[in-house]
């Protein structure tokens, strides 16, 4: 059998609130197969961005250990978790967060600066991130140009250009219409499915976990098996 | 990519940019300026020699000292040359036209500054006549004079007319020599108070000893004074330097207060451009938290923030720079008799430069450090 590619174990994150420790996570143990696509759902404040921030490197937890591709990040400084994080994870977040004084194609060529790269190397790479995403045609407008489904395509080329182990998207969907969802979830989808990803995505949209092949649901700082039927 | 970054960031919000780096251009341009108006300050001192020694009275340089004094000093180890004269404070037309004019010994007084370059005809004619005077380049370019015109001086010190005939217009040797004064002959002061105001004949307000060697001042000044210990009229002997520095001193409150102005307007500009950065900064934390998440480092990121705050004052410090010589050119035309050489010196020139990068650098210590501690999750929102 072989080793998942994410694992946490007894894994627990508290903040500070106004002097006050609040638990978020508690004893969280989970394991992430190379090639899954997994949902995390569960009520606001549930944990779940506090999940997807722990596993992809922008958070330590107070307790447990988690490794990813067999390595504990928790034993990382900050610096080489950065290193790693350029090397191994892909972004995309509700709100896109394009870099705005940037084109779409310097936005998404801009992961690739931390690689060990020549320029016709990153723009070879950016362009085909682009094509990956049906956006050669907008490579040289500003976000503020393009549409809320064009800039999370944009944003989802940014995460997929250093080919990441894995892909942790934020409520890819949260800011978009109907069919600009659709066609970010069906990207998603395809990075999966065609490309072999590792997907990891945090959603209230049902719909959305409906693309997912696992959800899992969080509620209280506490991880379970989504129930049979995630709408309900 | 980076620097693409910075260059775009600095022109994201243009009014804001635009004004900042205006307040950067009139910063430098009053550093300059007031920079300048010290180092003119200090002109004559710079330009002054170590092999010269002016003795004066030791109560103050308004008392006279008498002529005969002149043969003793001659006579002091060390002492090679020996000018003498009289501060002679007259005006052309209107007391408001300032400038320098001096009774002195010519021939010893041309001796004692080859830095006064005449040709060997203007030279000649001067010291034959004895009402003739010569002029710096830049006071004869001032009031028009030429070689030949008779200048009607109005005195102040030694009241009346006295017209005097221009024969020589001397040239600075260096930028550093004053090239506003006027000099005209000890012995047609004498001469003419001898009959005008007796009491006041054969007395100088000045001795300028010529040394062998710099390394002999002191000793030479200390034997000059010597010779008129407990005399009626006790000398003070110092070098040109220390004694142009006693000029200075009684303008020492203003020049403090000329330095404090340009600390404070450096200071001013340092919260000028440090609000823009910090408030550029603030407005940007979540793209400093993408930049984080994307695997940038402190340094990197740091050093955007950085530059864009250095980009901004170097900027306006180099349009300041570029604005400060014309500028220093139209102050130095109104106050042409007061600042004989008013002129932005290199050195200003790199200090503004100077300034410029490290306002640049201090402004932007705390927004980076902001910027480079910021959390991503709570900056992108990510909590819960």
């Amino acid at each position: 059998m072989t080793a998942p590619l994410v694992e946490l174990r007894g894994v627990s994150k508290s903040y500070r609130r106004g002097g006050q420790r609040v638990p978020v996570l508690a004893g969280i143990d989970l394991d992430i197969p190379a090639g899954e696509f997994l949902a995390l759902m569960g009520p606001s404040g549930s944990g779940k961005s506090t999940l997807l921030n722990l596993i992809a490197g922008l958070d330590q937890p107070d307790t447990g250990t988690i490794r990813v591709g067999g390595l504990d990040i928790t034993g990382l400084e900050e610096g080489e978790l950065a290193r790693w994080r350029a090397e191994h994870v892909g972004f995309v977040f509700q709100f896109y967060y394009l870099i705005p004084v940037l084109t779409a194609f310097e936005n998404v060529e801009l992961p690739l600066l931390l690689a060990p790269l020549s320029r016709r190397e990153r723009r070879e790479h950016a362009a085909l991130a682009l094509h990956l995403v049906g956006l050669d045609d907008r490579a040289d407008h500003y976000p503020r140009q393009l549409s809320g489904g064009q800039q999370q395509r944009v944003a989802i080329a940014r995460a997929l250009v250093v080919d990441p182990l894995l892909v942790v998207a934020d409520e890819p969907t949260g800011d978009l219409d109907r069919v600009s969802a659709g066609e970010v979830l069906d990207l998603l989808t395809r990075l999966n499915g065609e490309l072999g990803k590792t997907v990891v995505m945090v959603t209230h949209d049902p719909r959305a976990g409906r693309r997912a092949r696992k959800v899992q649901y969080l509620d209280k700082g506490v991880l379970s098996d989504a129930p049979e039927d995630p709408s309900a | 990519m980076l620097l693409k970054i910075l260059l775009r960031n600095a022109a994201r919000h243009r009014l804001r940019t635009a004004l900042t780096v205006a307040g950067t251009v009139v910063a430098i341009l009053a550093f300059v300026l007031l920079q300048t108006v010290v180092d003119a300050w200090y002109a004559g001192v710079a330009a002054s020699s170590a092999h010269r020694l002016v003795t004066r009275n030791a109560i103050s340089l308004i008392f006279p000292l008498p002529i005969h004094y002149r043969d003793r000093i001659r006579q002091v180890e060390g002492v090679t040359t020996l000018s003498y004269g009289n501060w002679f404070g007259g005006y052309y037309q209107d007391p408001k036209n300032f400038f320098v004019n001096l009774a002195m010994e010519p021939a010893s007084y041309l001796a004692l500054y080859p830095e006064y370059q005449l040709s060997a005809e203007e030279r000649a004619a001067f010291l034959q006549d004895r009402r003739g005077a010569i002029v710096g380049r830049k006071l004869s370019e001032r009031f028009g004079w030429k070689v030949g015109d008779t200048v009607p001086l109005k005195g102040t010190v030694f009241p009346g007319d006295w017209p005097v005939t221009i024969r020589g217009v001397y040239r600075g040797r260096d930028r550093n020599t004053d090239e506003t004064q006027l000099f005209f002959h000890w012995d047609y002061l004498n001469e003419t108070l001898r009959a005008t105001d007796p009491r006041r004949v054969d007395q100088v307000g000045i001795y300028v000893a010529g040394l062998a060697r710099p390394e002999g001042a002191a000793a030479a000044a200390a034997a000059i004074d010597a010779l008129f210990a407990s005399s009626a009229a006790e000398t003070l002997t110092e070098s040109e330097q220390a004694f142009l520095l006693g000029f200075v001193a009684m303008s020492e409150t203003i020049l403090v207060a000329t330095r404090v102005v340009a600390l404070v307007v450096i200071a001013t500009l340092l919260a000028v451009v440090g609000n823009t950065m910090a408030m550029s900064v603030r407005e940007r934390l979540s793209e400093y938290a993408v930049l984080k998440t994307l695997g940038f480092g402190t340094g990197r990121i740091a050093l955007s923030i950085l530059g864009e705050s250095v980009l901004i004052t170097l900027v306006g410090g180099v349009l300041g720079l570029a604005l400060a010589f014309p500028v220093t050119g139209r102050f130095a035309a109104v106050v042409g008799g007061l600042f004989p050489n008013f002129a932005v010196e290199p050195r200003t020139v790199l200090e503004a430069l100077g300034t410029a990068v490290l306002v640049g650098l201090a402004a932007a210590v705390l927004p980076a450090r902001q910027a480079v501690r910021v959390g991503i999750a709570e900056a992108l929102g990510r909590v819960g």
